[in-house]
């Protein structure tokens, strides 16, 4: 058996039924591979007593036979998540030293499933960034470097705590949320698989809120088998989040058959975009190559809306976003600037929000307030509002023509180097979303899988856009996709 | 039953140093739902507990929570609605009222500004008999209360209460129909009257479950009807609001000055500014909270944590098949069947207690007599001890049966009094204690005659004067009564005493 932190989720699931190993030794391989790798920066809290007692307590229920789905297998939780008991700040100074008294639906319904905890993952500050500068810890970095040299590069943003655990085996799995890409874009950019899934289908109760009409959780995992495995223990209907589904959770593993012969797959003819690097454009060609020697068939579509999706989500997004945020007042919990005599509570809001955010959380916060203004809100927030039912609608047009998924790429380039967006205009950055936003506001299933390396050894991944609800389908062409492309590769350990 | 009437009330005309002015003004009240927990919490409603003892993780806007609306606050704002004769809007929404505040956790109150829940209604605000005011009512929405800042309690700090935060509040929103100070302290007493009913508000306004924001505007003669013609809001004066008045009295006191204030205003050629505005109970005067530019920019957007509020017309239908009897239906029904005055039938139904026991009285009973004995006996009682009719010592039974002992002619009306007072202050079952206590009317003749014929037989020189003039018969009368303690049937006495004397 390879290096036990290396299995895949259904590899360790499986040892363990036979006995050829115990939750115990998994967790501590992976433990040990998380103190070699502060380097990385991926996990910001970590939790060996309550990981070790919580495989302890699995070894015991698989000696009993009594082995749920993720009984005994280590993962990591974005710091979005609120684990009870356990640090959980956003990547944010304003959440410094938060303990929340309780765990959110996800990470709870993972705990019922049996999973172990092993920390908590970096990523970008309220989950707003593509690249894990934003955070308050300091950003995560990606276990790839180019073939030729050592600049540390992004996992990507903002569950780029994640990205880089997983993909540089500290777990075994992870979650993620993703808002407008932000699970995708960083497992295309460490060459893992992410899947974000219908909106309303894993609870938001617990979950740091971003922006809550397109915040979904969702795993990030090595392979497809284990996104439908871990997909399956995250998603449940809850009451506490009225936006949750009441469908039941399908059996998303016994989906797969890698069979997706009669399949249509849509090429929108949108996502060709001006600049696209050609390595990105030849993969997406291959990709496209690879579902049709399975058996299905490759169209062209065209979803005319799409140059608008990006500016609409730059609307949406911090306009929630702003009065999401304003809980973050130094009242109750977390932050509270230190006063100077005759200080009152503007003061105490003011100096406390200045100091607890970061520079992007506050550029959000203001635009958001600015969209959501008297006399602007016809222009920004309710014009993309009206863009949003277009994007919708387009996708909506496309899969009533018989179309199952639509491949696309996962983002514009392969990683790039820390710091070398710092000086770019805050626009830049945004355009690492151009390929995800556009699920985001359809509330659709997307999911990234690893497809290639560029030309300098990094990683490239596709996208595979779903109908809604349908991700068992999904998930298995994502299979397809896989096995066709075959990616093993693996970064080099220099952490 | 009766099918009242109105005329509309004149109204109220201020006269400036130059003019005679009208005014005009609509009211926001914001009425606490009667439930257990709050809008979109379990949390319970209790007035009263610890601070921050009613606070679930919602309610204190701890990340990640999220909003589930409590299902029975939506039954009593339709209730409400119907209450008011008012449309039901199947579909509506919640959006987000942004501002900052430290009793405002979440930095939000969750209203709903675009969608509300109730339509328009109406409320018949009755001034007088035949006299009442139409007050059209524009919408009704479901919106969170906020907690309390609390600045007193130490010189350096300010605390918060977040017990009441998120609490279910009705903003019932009414047109500006409402023509002077005493209309709107009637409207609004109406208003409480129908939720006390409906049983949707407890309309408490000490504990602030009732609470009025007021825009008054002052006008010329003529200039409103204008308004009411083609509904342009530009024939009526710029208004200001006078925010959250608990009380009656502070409503009328606040708008009469208010008027004032603006018509000197306007009569030294200057402009009425649109403000929000705190009346202040002491000085007895209005003053400026914040002006139109101060104004918060509240930034409502939809909220993204709520779907819209779908309900279906069958659980409207539902509701509606449930509804109670409401005061104007209630008051019609004592005049026609009880034959109860305008004013009778108006001070029984004021309150849904006082309909209810005045009911247990007159069930099976003659009603006018029933509601003679709560007003006048009952009411009276209650008054000189300071009790109020809900910690009444009587209740409606005893009452009811002290009654019947009157109407089976087991006592006179006189001693039906003394039994009341001893029932008030002993209690007991009357019925009992008029045995026990020999309290029992003679209606036996042959007593009653054989008392008669020796009160004639001691007082010769009386009978002699009572056979010229009649009218002194009533002194025997007294005799009798005086010399059977009060027992013997009056009627009885009467009959015999006039035929004893051959009158």
């Amino acid at each position: 058996m390879s290096a036990l932190n290396t299995l895949t989720l259904a590899a360790a699931r499986d040892a363990l039924r036979k006995g050829e190993t115990t939750s115990v030794e998994l967790t501590e391989a992976c433990l040990k591979a998380i103190e070699g790798a502060d380097a990385l920066n991926a996990f910001v809290h970590k939790t060996p007593e309550i990981a070790l007692e919580r495989a302890r307590a699995a070894d015991a229920r698989i000696a009993q036979g009594d082995a749920p789905a993720m009984c005994g297998l280590p993962i990591g939780i974005k710091d979005l998540f609120c684990t009870k008991g356990v640090p959980s700040q956003a990547a944010s100074n304003i959440l410094k030293g938060f303990l929340p008294e309780y765990e959110s639906t996800v990470s709870q319904n993972l705990l019922d499933a049996g999973a172990v905890m092993l920390g908590k993952l970096n990523m970008d500050e309220f989950a707003m960034g593509s690249s894990n500068e934003t955070s308050a810890y300091g950003n995560a970095v990606n276990p790839w470097r180019r073939g030729n040299d050592d600049t540390a590069l992004t996992p990507g943003g903002s569950s780029g705590g994640s990205a880089s655990a997983v993909a540089a085996d500290l777990c075994l799995a992870a979650t993620g949320t993703d808002t407008g890409g932000s699970i995708r874009q960083p497992a295309a950019f460490v060459g893992i698989t992410g899947i974000k899934p219908t909106y309303g289908r894993c609870s938001r109760w617990g979950i740091v809120a971003f922006a809550s009409s397109l915040d979904q959780a969702g795993p990030m995992t090595k392979d497809v088998r284990d996104a439908a495995i871990m997909l399956e223990a995250m998603c449940s209907s809850d009451p506490k989040d009225s936006t949750s589904t009441d469908l039941p959770v399908p059996n998303f593993e016994a989906m797969l058959t890698g069979d997706i012969r009669g399949k249509t797959i849509g090429i929108p003819k949108e996502y060709r975009m001006d600049g696209m690097p050609d390595e990105i454009e030849a993969l997406w060609t291959r990709g496209a190559e690879m579902l049709k020697d399975a058996g299905a068939k490759i169209v062209d579509i065209s979803l005319p809306h799409t140059k608008y999706a990006l500016p609409a989500y730059y609307v949406i997004a911090p306009a929630e976003a702003s009065s999401n945020l304003a809980r973050y007042d130094g009242v109750r919990y977390g932050h509270r600037a230190k006063l100077a005599q005759g200080d009152g509570i503007t003061e105490m809001y003011e100096k406390t929000r200045a100091e607890g955010f970061g520079k992007e959380v506050q550029r959000r916060v203001m635009v958001g307030t600015y969209v959501l203004s008297a006399g602007f809100y016809d222009a920004y927030y309710n014009r993309a509002r009206k863009v949003r039912t277009l994007i919708k609608k387009d996708f909506e047009d496309v899969f009533a023509q018989g179309v199952d998924a639509i491949l696309t790429p996962a983002t514009p380039s392969a990683a790039f180097g820390l710091g070398e967006m710092q000086d770019a205009d805050p626009v830049q950055m945004y355009l690492n979303d151009v390929f995800t936003v556009t699920v985001n506001l359809a509330g659709l299933p997307g999911i990234a899988v690893p497809a290639g390396l560029d030309r300098q050894g990094l990683p490239l991944g596709l996208q595979l856009i779903g109908r809604p609800w349908e991700e068992g389908d999904l998930l298995n062409t994502a299979l397809a996709l896989e096995s066709a492309a075959g990616f093993v590769a693996k970064p080099a350990k220099w952490w | 039953m009766l099918d009242l009437t109105y005329e509309p009330p004149k109204p109220k005309v201020i006269a400036g140093a130059k003019h005679d002015w009208e005014l005009v003004i609509g009211m926001e009240i914001h009425a606490q739902v009667s439930s257990r927990a709050k809008l979109f919490s379990g949390a319970s409603t209790e007035f009263g507990a610890e601070p921050n003892s009613n606070v679930a993780f919602v309610d204190a806007a701890m990340p990640g929570m999220l909003p589930v609306i409590n299902e029975f606050c939506v039954e009593q704002a339709v209730r409400t609605g119907l209450g008011l004769k008012a449309e039901i809007n199947l579909v509506s929404a919640f959006d987000r009222k942004n501002y900052f505040y430290p009793d405002l956790p979440q930095g939000y109150q969750i209203s709903q500004l675009y969608h509300p829940i109730v339509g328009e209604g109406e409320v018949l605000v009755e001034m007088g008999p035949g006299v009442a005011r139409l007050v059209r009512i524009e919408r009704i929405h479901l919106e969170q209360d906020a907690g309390k800042s609390i600045h007193d309690m130490d010189p350096n700090m300010s605390f918060v209460d977040f017990n009441r935060t998120g609490v279910a509040l009705m903003e019932i929103v009414s047109r500006p129909d409402i023509r002077g100070p005493e209309e709107a302290a009637a409207y609004v007493t109406k208003l409480r009257q129908i939720l006390r009913y409906l049983g949707t508000c407890d309309g408490n306004m000490q504990n602030g479950n009732l609470r009025a924001d007021v825009n008054v505007s002052v006008c010329r003669v003529g200039q409103y009807e204008k308004y009411q013609e083609t509904q342009d809001f530009s024939h009526l004066g710029t208004r200001c609001e006078i925010k959250n008045m608990n009380s009656m009295r502070f409503i009328q006191q606040a708008i009469e000055y208010e008027a004032r204030r603006q018509i000197a205003i306007v009569e030294a050629g200057g402009k009425v500014e649109q403000e929000t505005r705190l009346y202040d109970p002491d000085k007895g005067e209005t003053r400026s909270m914040r002006s139109k530019e101060e104004a918060h920019d509240y930034r409502y957007f939809p909220d993204p944590d709520l779907l819209p509020l779908e309900i279906e017309q069958a659980w409207v239908d539902g509701i509606a098949a449930s509804m109670p009897e409401l005061p104007d239906a209630r008051k019609a029904r004592y005049m026609a069947d009880y034959g109860l005055t305008d004013y009778d039938a108006n001070v029984l139904t004021a309150e849904v207690d006082t309909a209810a026991y005045f009911e247990a009285v007159a069930q099976g009973r003659d009603g006018k007599m029933a509601a003679n004995w709560v007003l006048n006996e009952l009411f009276g009682r209650l008054k000189k001890d300071n009790h109020e009719l809900s910690d009444s010592p009587m209740s409606a039974a005893q009452l009811g049966t002290i009654l019947d002992l009157i109407a089976k002619g087991d006592i006179s009306g006189k001693i039906a009094k003394d039994l009341f007072e001893i029932v008030f202050t002993e209690g007991g079952d009357p019925a009992e204690i008029v045995e026990s206590r020999g309290m029992k009317q003679v209606t036996d003749t042959g007593a009653i005659e054989t008392a008669v014929d020796e009160v004639i037989a001691a007082n010769p020189a009386q009978v002699e004067k009572a056979k010229a003039n009649p009218k002194l018969a009533g002194w025997f009368v007294g005799q009798v009564m005086k010399a059977t303690g009060g027992k013997a049937n009056p009627a009885a006495v009467n009959e015999i005493v006039a035929r004893k004397l051959g009158l």
